[in-house]
Parts: structure tokens; C-alpha cells; sequence
């Protein structure tokens, strides 16, 4: 376990933790926001990686395909939104379950009927290919590094969106009241349709962003939606601050325990079992670290106030 | 939320005649006649099904004693039916294969699971709670998924099933069948015992308003706890059969799919009834085998299906079945 080693796998958790991020961000404001427990924000993210797919085929570049996926991705959001998410808004969470893993279902196979169930690559663009060296002889793929600072980017560029601007001011009295906000004249519809819009953007944007380096298929937004959600109830229901912060602490946590979880338990054990043992105790790390934080703070770390 | 008082309001009007015997010995009947009725036309593939059904329903009923009365949205529900079955599957493998030893590990090893998780869950409300027992669902998933020993991903093949006391009756798919029954009979007889009790009484006022039964003085949270550990012993239950009808444990019995088809299960026949549990296990698991027989990808039509189910057939089947016949009823009176 040398240091470059470790700086590695910091690195690769901090790229996951920002994808999730990006996942994530979405999940909470629709959630804070609308109270609306949304299971098919999953698909979003694959439909995002499916579309970049898809236009690249089309248009033979990175940059436009990214930004064809993403207006598919808005537009394909904002029609869901339309036709059947609107409805269920006033519904108790129960129909709304229902309803979004009927979603889920539909768009898995929907995919995999129009694309094929075999995976699919998309090329990463041309100038970010390469890769750059830690140590001498550890290299690390710029692009990992590119999501990083994507993400971080969007964090940044989130932040001050909501902190600083009308619309994010209304966002954040949304999160708190909705009810109110709506007796105080502000068209709440239209702002639950941009929340909405925009957080099927992000999941799309981190659907494009991982593309290049796994395989694109079916059923690739079920299990990141529910880390997503062990995001935003660690970090709190509506809180974009919560959503980094965990997205960030469950990336790094999930990373660095499967890569160190043998080794560490190889100084207190014999090799054989902590080989059986390392990988289970990896894998629920993440799910033990929720449920402290849950048994401890019930409303995650930044619960949005009024609730 | 017009939604949740419908739902309340056709769970309430199913409780205040807790005496209500006529479906439920219908339906029981029914599974009852079906092996007869396999054997007359020589379709002896409705037995297997019909197995299928009440495996799934076993756990569904548990489920709907949570969703229905307790208001607990559990989305964790097939992370019992897991372990029940890891517990055959490993006991197994370990040289024990009598159900007199594996039925009670199974429905301890589910208990178990359910009181340490559910001291974390139950402190949860609304949104957190769902989030939170789908969280810990995944948790025993990955935890199968990475038990080398036993299989890991590809899962553990039981060698033969259970025996009753050193007697293989249950090799008969028939006598199986039965047993399945006998299992569903117990939970649904338990569950309604329950619901009826003053337990469940406490149970569904805490569904209601919980500030009001706290305020009565009942520990709220503390019957929610029992109720999520006694739902998930059932789905241990439901665990052991599974295990034993297919003769194979894997991961997937627990991946949160199927925790959402469970809830599918029993929103489809009408949540807050008991029976519709049993009958949305029936219709889920028909309307798969038939679609998947037109396409392969016959999600494809039952997703949009569920969409169209929650938009305009609140109450689900069961419901949508009492509002026709008060109509027909209506029409049909002078």
C-alpha cells in the first residue's frame, strides 16, 4: 500500500463521488422541492449515456454529441415530466413508487429492444485521451481527471445558482414550503418543471461524462440510483451541500474500502479469510456508514430547515 | 393527498368488517382445487406456477401488513426472502437439510435481521424510511453477492429439498404444493389475527396520525418495530420456500427489483386488504409468464401498464372490482 497507490485510489473515489454528485444533485431538489420520490432518475443517467451514444454516431464529435445528448436528455425529461410525473406530485409516495419503478421498467427494455442488450462504447474525445504521471511510473487517465473538474465545476457553478439567484432563492423556499411559495404568487408549476428538467440534465451530463470509460447498457442506472440515494439521505432531503459532501464521503468510502479492505484486515488476520471477509465488509460499508449517520441524525447531516 | 385517503379510506372500509370471509375462501379454495384441476387436464406446469404464486405471496401479504396497516413503505422486503433462502442454501451445504432446523434459522436469521436494521429504519419517517430499508436491501445483496464460499454472483445450488423430520415428502411437487399453502394460510391467518388485534389497532391509528396515538400514550415506535420484525420472519418464510421450490439461492432474490415487483404485487390487487396481496402476487406472476411469451421484453408493455394502474385504478384490483359491483349493484336495484 504505497503512497501513489493510495493518491490513485483518491482520486478514482473522488471520481465516483463526483459522478454521484451529479446523480445525485437532481434527486435532492426534485425531492426537496416536490416531495416527489423519483426511482426512475436512474434511467435518466442511462438514457444520457445511451443518447451521447447515439448522437456520436451521428455527428462523429464529443463536444456536439454532449450537447445534442444533453437537450435529448431536457427534452426527453420535460415530456415524463408532462405526461405523467405532474400527476402524481399531489399523489402519496406510495403511487409515486409505483409509478417510477413502472418507468424504470419500461425504459430498461425500451433500450435494450432499440440498442441492443449487448454494451456500447463511446470514444473519449481526441485532446483528452492521454494520461498523466503521478510518480514515476504510476500514470493516471486525464480523463478521470476531466470528470473530476466537470463536477467540481458544476458544484461550483450549482452553488452559486442557488445561493445567489431568484430562481435559486425559489428553489430554496420551495425545498422549505411549498405550499407557501405558491400562496405567494410564484407559478409553481413552471418551477417544479425547471427543477425537474434540470436535474434529468445533470443525471444525463453524468450519464455522458462516465460513458467513455465503462460500457453503456441496460440496467447501468439501477444500482448508481441507489447510492444516489444513500447520498441524499446522508446528506439531507433537499440539502445540494448535504448531496456533495455525502456524494463525495460515499465515493472515497466505497473506493478506498474495496481497494484496502484486504490489506487492512490482513494485519489483524491470517490472508485466506481476510480475502473471504475484505470483499464482504466492502461492500457494505457504505450501507453501515448511512445507517450511523441515519441512527445518530434521522434528517441526514444538512437537513433542509422546515422539515 | 387525495391518493392516500382513497387508499386509506378502502383499507378502513375492508377493516371495519374484519369478519369478511367470502374472498379470502374463494381464493383459498381455489389453490386448494388447483393441483385437482392440473391433474384433469394433464397441465401439470399450473402446479409449478401456482407455487410460484404463493411463494411471492407469502411475502407479499407480510408486505402489505406493513404498507397497508403500518404505513411503513418497506423497500427491503425481498432482503428477507434472501435470507431465508441463504439460510437453507448454506445449511445445506453444510450437511442439514431438515425444514424442522432450516424453517426456524431461516424465519430467526430474517427476525433478525429485521429488529437491527429496523431500530435504525423505524426512527425514519416518509421519504428516509423507503430510501433507507432499499438501502439496507442492497446491503445484504452485496453482501451475498460477495460470499465467495457460497457462490458469490452465480449463487449456491441446494442439493435436494428440505426433508420433514428425516421424510422427503416434499420431493413431490404436489405435496410441496400443499405445504406452500399451509405457509400462505398461516401468514394471511396471522397477519389478519393481528390487524384485528389491539396490536393492530395501535398499528394502524400510528398509520393515521402517529402524534395522536403518541400522544395517547402508546410508544409508536416500538409496534412499528414489531410489525417490520414480524414481516420480515413471513418473508424468511417466503425465503425458505423459494429456496426449496427452486433448489437454487442467488443474490437476485434480493436485488431491489424485487423488492419494487413485491410492492407491485400489492398495490396491483389492492393495498390494505390482505387478499389483494395474494391476488396481485396471482396477477403480477400470470400477466409475466403471458407477456413474456409475446415478447421477450414484455416489460416493455406491463411498465406502462403499472403507470396506467396508479393514474386511474386507485385501490387496485381489488378496489376497482368493489367500485363495479357497488355500480352494477346500484344499477341492478329497483
Amino acid at each position: 500500500m504505497t503512497a501513489t497507490l493510495f493518491l490513485v485510489q483518491v482520486l478514482n473515489g473522488l471520481q465516483f463521488g463526483v459522478l454521484l454528485f451529479l446523480i445525485a444533485a437532481g434527486l435532492t431538489l426534485v425531492f426537496g422541492v416536490m416531495d416527489f420520490i423519483n426511482l426512475a432518475h436512474g434511467v435518466q443517467y442511462m438514457l444520457g449515456a445511451y443518447l451521447a451514444v447515439a448522437s456520436y454516431g451521428l455527428v462523429g464529435n464529443f463536444l456536439f454529441a454532449l450537447v445534442l445528448a444533453l437537450l435529448a436528455s431536457l427534452g426527453f425529461g420535460l415530456l415524463l415530466e408532462f405526461l405523467v410525473f405532474r400527476h402524481l406530485y399531489e399523489r402519496d409516495h406510495l403511487d409515486q413508487v409505483i409509478a417510477t419503478f413502472g418507468i424504470i421498467l419500461f425504459l430498461n427494455h425500451a433500450v435494450r429492444m432499440i440498442w441492443g442488450a449487448a454494451p456500447l462504447n463511446l470514444p473519449m474525445p481526441e485532446a483528452f485521451t492521454g494520461t498523466v504521471q503521478l510518480a514515476p511510473g504510476q500514470l493516471y487517465p486525464v480523463w478521470r481527471l476531466v470528470i473530476i473538474a466537470a463536477g467540481i465545476g458544476v458544484a461550483g457553478g450549482l452553488y452559486i445558482l442557488v445561493t445567489q439567484t431568484r430562481i435559486g432563492m425559489l428553489v430554496r423556499a420551495g425545498a422549505t414550503n411549498a405550499r407557501m411559495v405558491s400562496a405567494l404568487g410564484v407559478n409553481i408549476k413552471q418551477l417544479f418543471m425547471i427543477v425537474f428538467g434540470f436535474g434529468t440534465m445533470l443525471a444525463g451530463f453524468a450519464g455522458v461524462m462516465i460513458a467513455p470509460i465503462i460500457s453503456v447498457e441496460p440496467g447501468m442506472g439501477t444500482n448508481i440510483l441507489i447510492l444516489a440515494f444513500v447520498v441524499i439521505v446522508i446528506g439531507g432531503i433537499g440539502s445540494i451541500r448535504g448531496a456533495f459532501v455525502a456524494a463525495l464521503l460515499i465515493g472515497l468510502v466505497d473506493t478506498l474500502g474495496r481497494s484496502f479492505s484486504i490489506d487492512v484486515l490482513r494485519l489483524v488476520m491470517a490472508p485466506s479469510p481476510a480475502r473471504t471477509v475484505g470483499p464482504a465488509i466492502a461492500s457494505i460499508l457504505i450501507y453501515v456508514l448511512m445507517a450511523i449517520v441515519l441512527y445518530l441524525r434521522p434528517a441526514g447531516l444538512f437537513p433542509a430547515r422546515g422539515r | 393527498m387525495a391518493g392516500a385517503a382513497a387508499v386509506a379510506v378502502g383499507g378502513a372500509g375492508s377493516l371495519r368488517r374484519p369478519r369478511h370471509v367470502a374472498l379470502p375462501a374463494v381464493i383459498f379454495a381455489a389453490f386448494a382445487l388447483l393441483p385437482a384441476f392440473a391433474a384433469l387436464t394433464a397441465q401439470h406446469y399450473l402446479v409449478d406456477t401456482g407455487t410460484r404464486i404463493m411463494v411471492f405471496a407469502v411475502a407479499a401479504v407480510a408486505l402489505d401488513l406493513l404498507v397497508g396497516y403500518g404505513g411503513l413503505i418497506s423497500f427491503g422486503q425481498a432482503a428477507f426472502i434472501g435470507l431465508g433462502a441463504y439460510a437453507v442454501g448454506i445449511l445445506s451445504t453444510a450437511g442439514i437439510a431438515d425444514a424442522l432446523i432450516s424453517l426456524p434459522v431461516a424465519i430467526a436469521v430474517s427476525m433478525l435481521f429485521a429488529w437491527i436494521t429496523g431500530i435504525v429504519c423505524i426512527r425514519t419517517k416518509g421519504v428516509y424510511f423507503i430510501m433507507i430499508t432499499l438501502a439496507f436491501g442492497q446491503m445484504v445483496y452485496f453482501l451475498a453477492t460477495s460470499l465467495a464460499p457460497y457462490g458469490g454472483d452465480n449463487g449456491l445450488t441446494v442439493e435436494a429439498r428440505n426433508t420433514i423430520a428425516g421424510w422427503p415428502v416434499l420431493k413431490n411437487d404436489t405435496a410441496f404444493y400443499y405445504f406452500a399453502l399451509l405457509c400462505l394460510l398461516a401468514s394471511y391467518l396471522l397477519c389478519r389475527a393481528l390487524i384485528a388485534s389491539r396490536f393492530g389497532r395501535v398499528l394502524r391509528g400510528a398509520k393515521e396520525n402517529a402524534t395522536r396515538m403518541a400522544a395517547v400514550g402508546f410508544t409508536v415506535q416500538r409496534f412499528q418495530l414489531i410489525a417490520y420484525v414480524i414481516a420480515g420472519g413471513i418473508g424468511g418464510v417466503s425465503g425458505f420456500l423459494l429456496a426449496n421450490s427452486t433448489e437454487f439461492v442467488a443474490p437476485a432474490y434480493m436485488a431491489w427489483q424485487q423488492s419494487g415487483e413485491l410492492i407491485v404485487m400489492v398495490i396491483l390487487g389492492g393495498v390494505g386488504t390482505l387478499d389483494g396481496a395474494i391476488v396481485g402476487s396471482a396477477v403480477y406472476l400470470l400477466a409475466e409468464e403471458w407477456l413474456s411469451g409475446v415478447t421477450e421484453n414484455w416489460q416493455v408493455i406491463f411498465g406502462p401498464f403499472l403507470v396506467l394502474v396508479v393514474l386511474f385504478a386507485r385501490g387496485g384490483l381489488i378496489g376497482l372490482s368493489t367500485r363495479l359491483s357497488t355500480r352494477l349493484w346500484r344499477r341492478l336495484r329497483p
